[in-house]
């Protein structure tokens, strides 16, 4: 298949880009807003053309650990799910980061807490970014705006999950999930072979294949000593990526007097804020995150020691405001403004609340 | 004829399984997990599978059989075994793939894995080893737990009005038309090693073959839960497991 442009469904799209990745598997359980990616692997049949293997599975439970089993014999693996539904991964996504394991988890966001709605959110920020399972650990998260990011962040999310051995989140919200647009689907490739997944990854349990030493994935370590030696590998690690993988969109920055923070399709909305705000004089500049973790601090950093305000703009009630407010460490007066439990703000509120936080005098 | 004389090579009999490591074991002594693993290593080696099996270790007593069995292993959360084993076997079906679980990680917290797993007709082997009791936690109740029988958390006795029945998951496994044997094994004598040993060499030879999911339930002893000597164990396991939990096939296609 040669690179192709279509109009479809964020959710759609992440099932064909995964195809067209050379993914090994994909296990899934429906939830809304995101059944379209089962359903369109389904109805795709990987498995006759890649040799792909597509399972619904008994429960989001049952299908992270068939994501922790396949990632285990170094195939390329994923999931996808809704807020509840990704509750129920965290266990599995724990253990897979601490086994040292390459996976890919799409987390198509609604309003919580509890069942909540269908209706988008952001409100999983922090589980995202801050672990959501027990123990010290991080994925890379990214938060696609786009349904061309929905595609093309399959590919850079198993291909950084592969790099640095852990696991990688597609965070997106039920907007860009359930939105058309038009995509570049990128050119298939095949999937890896046995011999080069042997290769690769040669911790793989894939049966010993002649290599005499027995492969064990394992998360437990009973030694103290060792754990802790463990988990200082997991650190470095993580140091890493944030040296190397921190990405962010910038737009009118250059003679941004004030700076909105904002993730997802939510930055859409803001960009057309802004563009109104510019035609009353107003000099307001977009940061967009596009990695929630490794979070752009050091970015946000520098934009504090030369703007008047920031405002962060969210489906939540200020999560990722706190990682902004910890990089901007009180240099300029930082506020949030949020809609949740489904409701999506339009340019006009947004640029209201940016008037009455920081435009009082006028 | 003296002692020396008779330990030479020609007159060896019995000795180590070559894929059973030189570890010392963490088991109790009495416990049945030992000649499970024995057979499982014996198996392996002499059906040539040693290249191409994967092993999905518990959570429970069983959580280390990764350091006993030298094959390659993938160690589960507790209950997720089939379902890890799941994915294992279908995106590698040249391998063979067999789950070892206790009654706690199989029969409770993994009840869901294990039915859909088996209910898919998964091509793999699970080897469950039911002692009627949580031994790695110290002793608590087991889905399997007889009623009357004592544990940590059923200090006067296991009380069906309270806790429920003992749970015959085998008996329910072998109604899922995507299992093709299901069949409950102890290993408290040679013989019944014997059958248990050919038992487990059959879900083997079904996993290979893709004929479906095998179960093969192992009726053992918990010494140091149960607080009785080996001896008494198996005697009590005899006197009381057994009738509940009947030995042989319950399905065999």
């Amino acid at each position: 298949m040669n690179e192709e442009v279509k109009l479809m469904k964020g959710n759609e799209a992440i099932a064909h880009a995964a195809i067209r990745y050379g993914a090994d598997g994909y296990f899934g359980y429906p939830i809304t807003p995101q059944s379209e990616i089962l359903e369109t692997l389904e109805a795709l049949m990987p498995w006759e053309s890649t040799g792909m293997v597509v399972l619904q599975a008994e429960s989001e439970v049952a299908a992270i650990n068939m994501v922790y089993g396949g990632a285990s014999a170094g195939k390329a693996v994923m999931t996808s799910s809704s807020s509840p539904g990704i509750s129920l991964k965290q266990e599995g996504i724990s253990y897979i980061a601490a086994a040292e394991l390459p996976a890919l988890i799409v987390n198509c966001m609604r309003g919580g807490p509890g069942l909540g709605t269908i209706q988008p959110s952001q409100s999983d920020y922090f589980q995202a970014t801050k672990g959501g399972g027990h123990g010290d650990y991080h994925m890379i998260v990214l938060a696609p705006s786009t349904v061309q990011e929905m595609a093309d962040f399959v590919g850079l999310g198993f291909d950084l999950s592969f790099k640095y051995r852990t696991p990688s989140m597609i965070l997106a919200d039920g907007i860009v999930g359930q939105m058309m647009e038009k995509v570049v689907l990128p050119p298939a490739r095949p999937r890896r072979t046995d011999e080069e997944v042997r290769r690769q990854c040669p911790w793989a349990s894939t049966g010993k294949h002649g290599r005499g030493k027995r492969n064990v994935v394992t998360s437990l370590e009973m030694d103290s000593v060792e754990m802790e030696k463990n988990n200082k590998r997991f650190q470095e690690t993580y140091r890493l990526i944030e040296q190397n993988e921190v990405r962010f969109e910038e737009r009118f920055m250059d003679d941004a007097e004030y700076v909105i923070v904002a993730f997802g399709t939510v930055a859409r909305i803001c960009l057309k804020a802004i563009e109104d705000a510019r035609e009353q004089g107003l000099k307001i500049g977009l940061l967009r995150p596009i990695t929630l973790w490794p979070f752009p601090y050091a970015e946000i950093e520098r934009l504090s020691s030369r703007v008047k305000g920031i405002m962060v703009v969210e489906l939540n009630a200020g999560q990722m405001t706190e990682d902004v407010r910890l990089a901007v460490e009180g240099r300029v007066p930082v506020c949030h403004f949020g809609r949740f439990g489904g409701i999506v703000p339009n340019p006009t509120e947004i640029l209201e609340a940016f008037g009455k936080n920081f435009l009082k005098d006028k | 004829m003296k002692p020396e004389e008779i330990i030479s090579p020609a007159n060896k009999v019995y000795s180590r399984p070559r894929l059973l490591t030189e570890v010392n074991m963490h088991y109790c002594p009495g416990c049945s997990h030992g000649v499970v693993h024995r057979i499982i290593a014996e198996l392996i080696d002499e059906m040539g599978l040693e290249d191409k099996t994967v092993g999905i270790a518990p959570v429970g007593c069983a959580v280390f059989a990764y350091n006993y069995i030298d094959i390659d292993w993938i160690e589960a959360a507790h209950g997720r075994a089939p379902a890890v084993a799941s994915a294992v076997k279908r995106l590698n079906p040249g391998n063979m793939v067999f789950t070892y679980q206790g009654d706690g990680d199989l029969a409770a917290i993994g009840t869901a894995e294990t039915i859909h797993a088996a209910n898919r007709g998964e091509n793999i082997a699970i080897i469950f080893v039911n002692n009627a009791i949580y031994g790695m936690t110290g002793g608590q109740m087991a889905p399997t737990t007889l009623e009357g029988q004592k544990t940590a958390t059923t200090p006067y006795g296991r009380r069906v009005d309270l806790n429920g029945y003992p749970l015959k998951i085998s008996d329910l496994l072998a109604q899922l038309d995507g299992t093709c044997l299901v069949t409950r094994q102890s290993v408290h004598t040679p013989v019944a090693v014997r059958k248990a040993k050919a038992a487990i060499r059959k879900a083997f030879e079904n996993s290979m073959a893709g004929k479906g999911t095998s179960v093969v339930e192992i009726v053992g002893t918990c010494s140091s839960g149960w607080k009785m000597t080996p001896d008494q164990s198996n005697k009590w396991m005899e006197q009381n497991m057994f009738p509940h939990y009947p030995l042989g096939d319950l399905k065999n296609l």
